[in-house]
């Protein structure tokens, strides 16, 4: 029973691309565009694999006690593997970020450089580490998407800041929106360990720009793939 | 199983100025997504007899931290020696968080048929002698804090204590990078926070913990 909660529950997002999915074509490429890029369409078409295949895993159906869908240690499904390529894609537009706002030398205070400079670190190693990931899971990674900040950085010190503590709050977000779905242990942990990390950036950020550092309050709050794949599609050349 | 699936949004449902019943409320709405609210009650205490009491174990361990966290801001904001500006205001802030978490891990604990550990008693030495010293302290236990949920998380039985417990993490880790940056600190000790064996954080919190 609560190997089907567990599920249905971390369902929510595969739902959410189930559907997108299964209306028209235009509908669809719209999606796909808005994902951007041949690697995060490649993850898409994972996790739309993922979805239609939801029941084939087998329920440990009757005797079996709680055996809560954790306890599978080294298996990875495809949905995890999908979760990580998304995971993957925005750490690829964040690290791409910072690499262009460290190029461009636009930020001139030394303390925000500091900072910029190791979230750039932070967030390379992220992409490193998930792609990783993923090709141990056996799945193919995705590749960092075009990216279009160039606006961006054009719009100075303060611009790029505050478009550095959005991104990073949705981050943070986005990894709190999925623990609930990852069903892998491991994974999980990797997860959780990175969002953390960028919980990190967007509290730092969010002071830097004079806003909360914690938004929400006490309790952060998760967002949904599709909350994330909008928000994000600004920075993604079509 | 499609049906219900109709309404996965509630599971990220926005509560402004988030009380701690609506804290309560946010697991119990993602778990009445699927069965039907006035099922949930029953329904998280029943998960949580399945899941053996381990989550029971988590939310007191989580609560003990809370409490040595709150007690300390609580005291910081009252008695530390120069604390003024910047590091006043995220002191005050934390605090606020802290007896937050405190708060809705006690109730949900109760919710859950728990037992609510009690506050420990607390000794924080000079830590409080200055704005410095309370800072290093602060760090201290905000990285403790972020590393011991990281470490419960994978062994949460129930998604929807994972979801509250994630969305407290969230909140240590952001605690931890502003009190980094007060300090002139690399926000983050590693690109990835490891997550901390129970035994661990208790080592580590132990010092500050009266008998």
């Amino acid at each position: 029973m609560s190997k089907t909660r567990t599920r249905e529950q971390g369902d929510g997002d595969v739902a959410a691309l189930d559907q997108l999915a299964r209306e028209d074509a235009g509908s669809r490429a719209q999606f796909l565009k808005m994902v951007g890029g041949a690697g995060a369409a490649g993850a898409l078409a994972i996790f739309v694999a993922a979805c239609g295949g939801d029941d084939e895993e087998e329920e440990p159906s009757g005797g079996g006690s709680s055996d809560s869908g954790s306890s599978g240690g080294g298996k990875a499904s495809k949905g995890d593997i999908a979760i990580v390529n998304y995971a993957l894609t925005l750490e690829h537009l964040e690290s791409a970020f910072y690499q262009q706002v460290l190029e461009s030398g636009e930020i001139k205070d030394p303390k925000i450089g500091e900072v910029a400079k190791s979230i750039s670190e932070d967030e390379m190693m992220h992409v490193e580490a998930l792609t990783a990931t993923v090709e141990q899971l056996g799945g193919k990674p995705a590749k960092a998407p075009q990216t279009a900040f160039d606006d961006v950085i054009a719009g100075g010190p303060q611009m790029i800041l505050e478009t550095a503590a959005s991104v990073e709050n949705l981050g943070a977000a986005a990894y709190l929106g999925q623990a609930g779905n990852i069903k892998n242990k491991e994974i999980l942990a990797a997860a959780l360990s990175i969002h953390s990390n960028e919980g990190r950036h967007a509290a730092v950020l969010n002071e830097a720009v004079g806003k909360s550092i914690v938004p929400d309050g006490a309790f952060a709050k998760p967002a949904t793939m599709e909350e994330v794949l909008k928000a994000v599609k600004p920075f993604i050349k079509a | 199983m499609s049906k219900t699936m109709t309404q996965p949004e509630l599971a990220a449902i926005e509560v402004k100025g988030m009380t701690r019943e609506a804290f309560i409320m946010r697991g119990a709405i993602a778990a009445g997504g699927v069965y039907g609210l006035s099922t949930v009650g029953p329904f998280v205490g029943q998960a949580m007899a399945q899941g053996g009491g381990g989550d029971l174990d988590i939310l007191n361990f989580a609560l003990t931290l809370e409490f040595l966290e709150g007690a300390f801001y609580t005291m910081a904001v009252k008695s530390t020696k120069g604390l003024t500006g910047d590091a006043k205001e995220v002191a005050t802030t934390l605090r606020d968080n802290e007896l937050e978490h405190v708060d809705a891990l006690t109730a949900t604990i109760k919710d859950l048929g728990g037992k609510p550990v009690k506050a420990p008693g607390v000794d924080f030495g000079d830590a409080f002698a200055s704005q410095d010293s309370f800072l290093e302290l602060a760090q201290t236990f905000e990285d403790l804090g972020v590393g011991a949920y990281n470490g419960a998380g994978p062994m949460i039985e129930a998604v929807e204590v994972l979801a509250a417990a994630g969305s407290i993490v969230q909140v240590e880790a952001r605690h931890a990078g502003v009190i980094r940056l007060l300090r002139g600190e690399r926000i983050a000790p590693s690109a990835f926070d490891k997550g901390l064996e129970m035994q661990e954080v208790l080592d580590a919190a132990k010092p500050f913990i009266k008998a």
